[in-house]
């Protein structure tokens, strides 16, 4: 193997990606005065962050009573119990105060008459326990994400965190189970990079690309959950993939959940309102899972429209002028230049599409790392947050707008955490050079790799089979072909050619190394699906229709070695926090 | 006498031809700018025949074709595909737009895709953005306010949220800057659009206590008076902004106040 020139570095914490969580995260690390590295493999500004549009849901009461209790019902309801208790309790008590913190850090929110904080009404928000709409989701128009990434970055610069841009992430270096830093590669100028932290924070975001059409961009390859099945951890509940109802037909692109918040409604072939006879009460503001699950049936029923009846339309025009104009401009204009169509005139064409990973790296409230060994057990210095974590506030299926706070609530938990758990500059320990080895010999394998398949090609055969095999309806007899399926595609990385060799900006590699991080994560979600016979949440079995919470009342966890996969599972936790609020048993979950 | 001949570098050469292998009648030719940095070898424009049968509407749709099924060694940003991240800006039919918005049938004859003009190269289409990047953290992106009350926000009008409409939703992507004679020539101490439009989103903000501290800063020959009012920039934008009128908004703020 050719030598490869190493740069080392030393930093008290690392944190992997700079979208939401790990710009919060760093912000606050540099507040407590830890020397901190932030590593992404784009700008900041570019991180996928800047796609959420609807808004980040907190208990404010701007727009009538609220209280997080309600907001912690409606988000263990959503999850179908899959959630943590004590977690999400964390989640919606700290909310309000991590929006407010980010109205102070300047982020430009809608506004009501009074000049507070705009909210709008949300899939699955609700009041007082399941009893009417609330508005509980803080807006910026419908560019809520990219309002808050790039006050973030702001904050970031202010607090001057160190930034390595265009690097990209290979593997963590772990030492008796204990993670001591990682290995990244510096696109601009060739170089391998090794960086010693006592803690590393993981916030590498989804992994949408698994799948053919998703909102997700084509970075969401979940690089930071690969990393952590390679150094032979597991990844938690990776059958919940959450399909949002509306994307653009044909294109993928995402029309925020916020249009139906606004007033907007989905109609089927026959010019039904049709989610009112599927929820009676939310109808088209049901909570993710219920909407797809309902489009779907729709169109395999033939009420689709469209030449091939395959998708269903959501109608905006009947809304005021100024809506559309003040609160929706954004997804005015992608459905102008994606779907060709004026939404004051015309509806939209949409139709389930993946976006969200409920699944993830294992975590406490506290942001660290969990794995079995026996029972729970935390993964000393190794922390996780928001899309890559699975802590787990959306247990099997996240409810729109939690996203958003999920990353800012963790980010800032994981930099308090860190600040209790790290004396800013301890020496660090040396680590064994098999682990830098073993790295560089995956890499330099990948880079010299000269086979016939392309990546572009497995790439899609993957995306193919978990669009066909593991999608909103799943089935004892489809995911098994899912499960052969991906592992003949993971086969086929024997055999894989990468024609660029040069080590500057090479996007052919990168394109490589994130199908080697891609094809894991299938491996993981299709055999923890194939595993979890029930029904619940996102993971619809029409061979198990029901919830079976004597079963299946526990989060999945999934270890791949290669293609091959153990799985297992852990009790999902059912306790609160604290007393301020009583344990919620399950029940039936109808909207 | 003043040496006038050009870098080595910017002599651009007819590059490779990659021939259509599909059989398609409905073929574009498509001309790339390539540039390796790791070999000695200057520029060259690569050509590429590319089936438009099966190709979706936007440029970047083009390159993900080229890079899948042709030739994986082309190099481009790329993120979200519907642009919001920023990443895809280039030059396209000798425009300055972002790749996932921009439809190739709006581009007539062989397809020219360049990286950003005037920008130095990193490779292939990826300019180098770090110049941009340090003049954007020179104008202090962060609200500055006082405000040390936990339970509430810091209330703003609808009409002073209002004013940011228009100067919040930049994607720094650069389409803008890159387009501007004037940033051409003085790029190094012009702060130029994309800047100054971000300068001014943090100005006009209410809820900020530093207005004439940060008008004060920017009030300067070059950062901000190289701004000729040519409007390269706003006719640039691929989010419709007008940062010409933004720096038309400072230089007024300036003249009328006493900073």
């Amino acid at each position: 193997m050719k030598a490869y020139n190493i740069i080392d570095h030393e930093y008290d914490v690392v944190v992997l990606g700079a979208g939401g969580s790990g710009l919060r995260a760093a912000v606050g690390l540099s507040e407590a005065g830890l020397k901190t590295a932030c590593i992404s493999k784009v700008f900041p500004t570019r991180s996928h962050t800047s796609a959420a549009q609807g808004g980040i849901s907190a208990a404010l009461g701007n727009m009538g009573e609220d209280d997080w209790r309600w907001h912690m019902y409606d988000t263990v309801k959503g999850a179908d119990w899959l959630g943590d208790q004590d977690s999400i309790e964390y989640l919606c008590k700290e909310a309000p105060k991590a929006v407010l913190e980010l109205e102070k850090y300047g982020v430009p929110f809608s506004r009501t008459e009074e000049g507070k904080i705009y909210q709008r009404p949300f899939g699955g928000m609700t009041k007082n326990y399941g009893n009417g709409i609330v508005q509980r989701t803080c807006a910026a128009a419908d560019r809520t994400g990219h309002a808050i990434l790039h006050t973030l970055y702001g904050q970031a610069l202010k607090h001057n965190t160190e930034f390595f841009i265009e690097y990209f992430a290979l593997d963590l270096l772990m030492k008796d189970g204990e993670c001591k830093g990682l290995i990244a590669w510096n696109l601009n100028d060739g170089t391998i990079h090794r960086f010693r932290a006592h803690t590393v924070i993981i916030a590498t975001g989804g992994y949408g690309k698994v799948y053919y059409s998703a909102t997700s961009a084509h970075t969401c390859t979940g690089d930071g959950n690969a990393m952590v099945l390679r150094a032979g951890l597991p990844l938690q509940d990776m059958e919940f993939v959450q399909f949002h109802p509306t994307g653009i037909y044909g294109h993928g692109t995402l029309i925020s959940e916020g249009v139906r918040g606004e007033g907007g409604y989905l109609v089927n072939s026959k010019g039904e309102r049709f989610m009112e006879r599927y929820a009676p009460n939310a109808k088209d503001l049901a909570s993710r899972d219920v909407v797809s699950r309902s489009m779907s049936i729709e169109i395999n029923e033939g009420r689709g429209v469209g030449k091939d009846q395959d998708h269903v339309h959501l109608h905006l025009s009947h809304l005021d002028k100024s809506v559309i104009e003040n609160r929706l401009p954004g997804i005015t204009e992608a459905a102008r230049l994606f779907a060709n169509v004026d939404v004051t005139k015309d509806p939209i064409p949409v139709v389930p599409t993946v976006h969200y990973n409920m699944g993830g790296i294992p975590t406490n409230y506290k942001a660290e790392v969990l794995t079995m060994n026996g029972s729970e057990k935390t993964v000393p210095g190794l922390m996780a947050i928001g899309e890559a974590a699975c802590v787990s506030v959306h247990g099997a299926n996240r409810l729109g707008s939690n996203s958003l706070i999920d990353l800012v609530v963790f980010g800032r938990a994981a930099a308090k955490r860190a600040a209790e758990l790290v004396k800013s500059g301890t020496p660090h320990e040396e680590i064994p050079e098999t682990e830098t080895q073993k790295c560089l010999d995956r890499f330099d394998k990948l880079r010299n790799a000269q086979g016939d398949n392309s990546t572009a090609e497995l790439r899609l055969s993957m995306q193919k089979t978990m669009q066909s095999k593991c999608a909103v309806f799943r089935t004892e007899k489809n995911l098994k072909q899912g499960v052969d399926e991906i592992g003949k595609t993971y086969d086929g990385m024997d055999s894989i050619s990468v024609k660029d060799k040069s080590l500057v900006f090479n996007t052919d590699l990168v394109e490589t190394l994130e199908f080697d991080n891609l094809i894991r994560q299938a491996v993981a979600t299709v055999d923890s699906a194939y595993h979890r016979k029930e029904s619940r949440g996102a993971h619809a079995r029409e061979d198990y229709p029901k919830r079976d919470d004597e079963k299946f009342m526990q989060h999945t966890l999934a270890w791949c070695d290669g293609k091959n996969t153990k799985i297992s599972y852990r009790p999902v936790h059912q306790s609160t926090l604290t007393n301020e609020v009583q344990y919620f048993p399950p029940q039936e979950r109808v909207y | 006498m003043v040496q006038l001949s050009l870098p080595k570098n910017s002599e651009i050469k007819k590059g490779k031809y990659f021939k259509d292998k599909t059989g398609s009648k409905n073929l574009r030719k498509v001309n790339i700018y390539r540039w390796d940095p790791s070999t000695d070898e200057g520029p060259r424009i690569d050509t590429y025949e590319v089936d438009m049968d099966n190709c979706p509407s936007k440029v970047l749709d083009i390159l993900n074709k080229i890079k899948n099924e042709i030739d994986s060694t082309i190099t481009y940003r790329r993120s979200c595909a519907h642009g919001v991240c920023g990443s895809c800006a280039m030059n396209m039919g000798g425009k300055n737009g972002l790749a996932c918005t921009t439809p190739h049938a709006e581009i007539e004859g062989d397809i020219d895709i360049y990286p950003l003009p005037h920008l130095k190269v990193k490779k292939d289409l990826i300019g180098d953005l770090d110049g941009l990047y340090k003049q954007y953290q020179s104008i202090e992106p962060w609200l500055k306010n006082n405000s040390t009350k936990e339970t509430t926000e810091i209330y703003q009008s609808k009409e002073d949220r209002a004013k940011l409409d228009g100067a919040y939703e930049c994607i720094m992507c650069a389409c803008c800057s890159t387009s501007c004679p004037s940033y051409w020539w003085n790029g190094d101490k012009y702060l130029g659009p994309a800047v100054l439009l971000q300068a001014y989103r943090w100005i006009i903000d209410s809820r900020d206590e530093e207005r004439k501290a940060r008008l004060k800063k920017v009030a300067d020959e070059l950062k901000l008076y190289r701004c000729h009012t040519i409007l390269n920039c706003t006719n640039a934008c691929p989010k419709g902004l007008n940062p010409a009128k933004a720096i038309a908004e400072i230089k007024k703020m300036l003249a009328m106040a006493n900073v």
